[in-house]
């Protein structure tokens, strides 16, 4: 199931692409859903093969986001 | 021309900085506003921006930096943000009515304000501050160097004052931003305040502040943010917090490609060439008859600033001598500086600003250094003009 990762700000979303690039890990930016949240227009989204890595890398590095949903 | 005002705005702008703000209003969107290419790329260019002045402040995280459109602004910002009815501010005689004017506002809503007084030569001592606190001091807030003079305050000295004190300390770095090497992880500044346009070599309308993780400032301005669309109140988040309405992008832009230059050319470098010119002209202007030269120089430190009158000569009618007979740009006049210009006695003579950056020359300022020989020859003391 496919996930996306929701932030507090433009700031934080921009971070945690500038820091997944640097490192390689996986997922891109898409519109946040308005039915998700309204604290951000933008959310990281990320496949099913991809979640557990990319969730371990970020909580490793302190890349901050606000949550994680399931895309369904 | 030969352009000597560069503690009112650089000049010429490092051709990067030119090319980054055309690039930028010709292909960036709105920052924030959706995630389309366009406004991607306008949230990527200002993201990276806020990196590259991270990384050139030594401050840990990007996001506590905000864009402004000035340090006036950025001032306004800090002192309105943070102080309340009540409160007590330090400050000094040398600040900038970017400081002063918001304080004097400040004291008309109950916050009490004690100026330390500069002497002659536009000096502070600083260990005046202790006698200063009160029981309800919450901040000091002074600029890191004068922009009449270039006399650079003891930083050192006021931010382990402020540590030990538990006060705010809020600097205002209009003339040292992109001039003195900070270091935001190592030196306790709580708030740093700057513009672009001056020494970090960006346009103009784009500055800054940085405000140290865990304090908070009540926004000056309220509104679009891009996130939190359906609260009534602004985010709190940094930067964001900070940053409403539509930021100035192309300015964003030209400002991170300032800062890169500085970086690739090197600040040692240029302070170098800049305090190279400053001793030289100040130099051979003191041997003018008739010549006055303001503030302190037995300090080799100090920002390219030479403030000078000719006895006789009115500080504007020399400006404009030099600029229409010499094509030398300099700053007459009073310069935003009330309290300073009363310490030097030039408050009702006003000075005229020399200033310089490491674009200039030594050949230019020899031009400069004949021009002030002839005019004080032909008006000064001993003139028949």
């Amino acid at each position: 199931m496919q996930a996306v990762l929701t932030f507090h700000s433009t700031t934080e979303a921009m971070a945690f692409e500038r820091a997944c690039k640097e490192l390689g890990l996986p997922g891109r930016l898409i519109p946040m859903p308005v039915a998700i949240s309204a604290q951000c227009g933008l959310a990281w989204l990320i496949g099913p093969e991809d979640r557990n890595r990319l969730l371990e890398q970020a909580q490793k590095l302190g890349l901050k986001y606000e949550r994680l949903v399931e895309l369904k | 021309m030969i352009y000597l005002d560069q503690a009112a705005t650089s000049y010429p702008k490092p051709a990067a900085v030119i090319e980054a703000v055309c690039s930028a209003l010709a292909t960036a969107g709105n920052s924030g506003r959706g995630v389309h290419g366009m406004s991607l790329a306008a949230s990527r260019l200002i993201y990276q921006a806020r990196w590259e002045l991270a990384e050139f402040f030594g401050a840990s995280d990007p996001s506590q930096i905000a864009f402004s459109a000035n340090a006036t602004e950025s001032l306004n910002m800090a002192l309105l943000g943070l102080l309340e009815p009540g409160d007590h501010v330090v400050t000094t005689e040398l600040e900038h009515n970017s400081v002063l004017r918001p304080l004097y506002l400040l004291q008309k809503r109950g916050v009490e304000v004690t100026v330390l007084p500069a002497d002659y030569q536009g000096r502070v001592d600083f260990s005046a501050l202790a006698a200063a606190s009160q029981p309800n001091t919450k901040a000091v807030v002074c600029t890191h160097a004068s922009n009449v003079t270039g006399n650079v305050i003891d930083l050192d000295y006021v931010l382990d004052f402020c540590q030990r004190q538990r006060l705010v300390s809020i600097i205002d770095g209009a003339q040292t931003a992109g001039w003195y090497p900070y270091n935001l992880t190592k030196q306790p500044i709580d708030i740093l305040c700057f513009t672009g346009h001056k020494a970090l070599l960006g346009p103009q309308g784009v500055g800054g502040i940085y405000v140290r993780p865990g304090l908070k400032l009540r926004p000056l301005k309220t509104g679009g943010s891009g996130i939190k669309t359906f609260s009534k109140t602004h985010p709190e988040t940094m930067p964001e917090a900070l940053e409403a309405g539509t930021l100035n992008t192309p300015g964003v832009a030209g400002l991170a490609a300032g800062v890169r230059y500085l970086r690739e050319v090197g600040l040692a470098h240029v302070r170098k060439v800049e305090g190279e010119l400053t001793q030289f002209f100040f130099a051979e202007v003191k041997e003018i008859p008739g010549v006055t030269v303001y503030g302190d120089f037995t300090d080799q430190e100090r920002c390219p600033i030479v403030a000078l009158n000719i006895a006789g000569v009115d500080s504007s009618f020399l400006s404009q001598l030099l600029a229409e007979k010499y094509n030398i740009a300099t700053r007459s006049g009073g310069h935003c500086a009330p309290l300073m210009h009363r310490a030097l006695q030039t408050d009702k003579t006003g000075l005229v600003r020399f200033s310089f950056s490491h674009f200039n020359s030594k050949a230019e300022l020899e031009v400069a250094v004949q021009a002030l020989a002839e005019i004080s020859e032909e008006y000064g003391p001993e003139g028949d003009g």
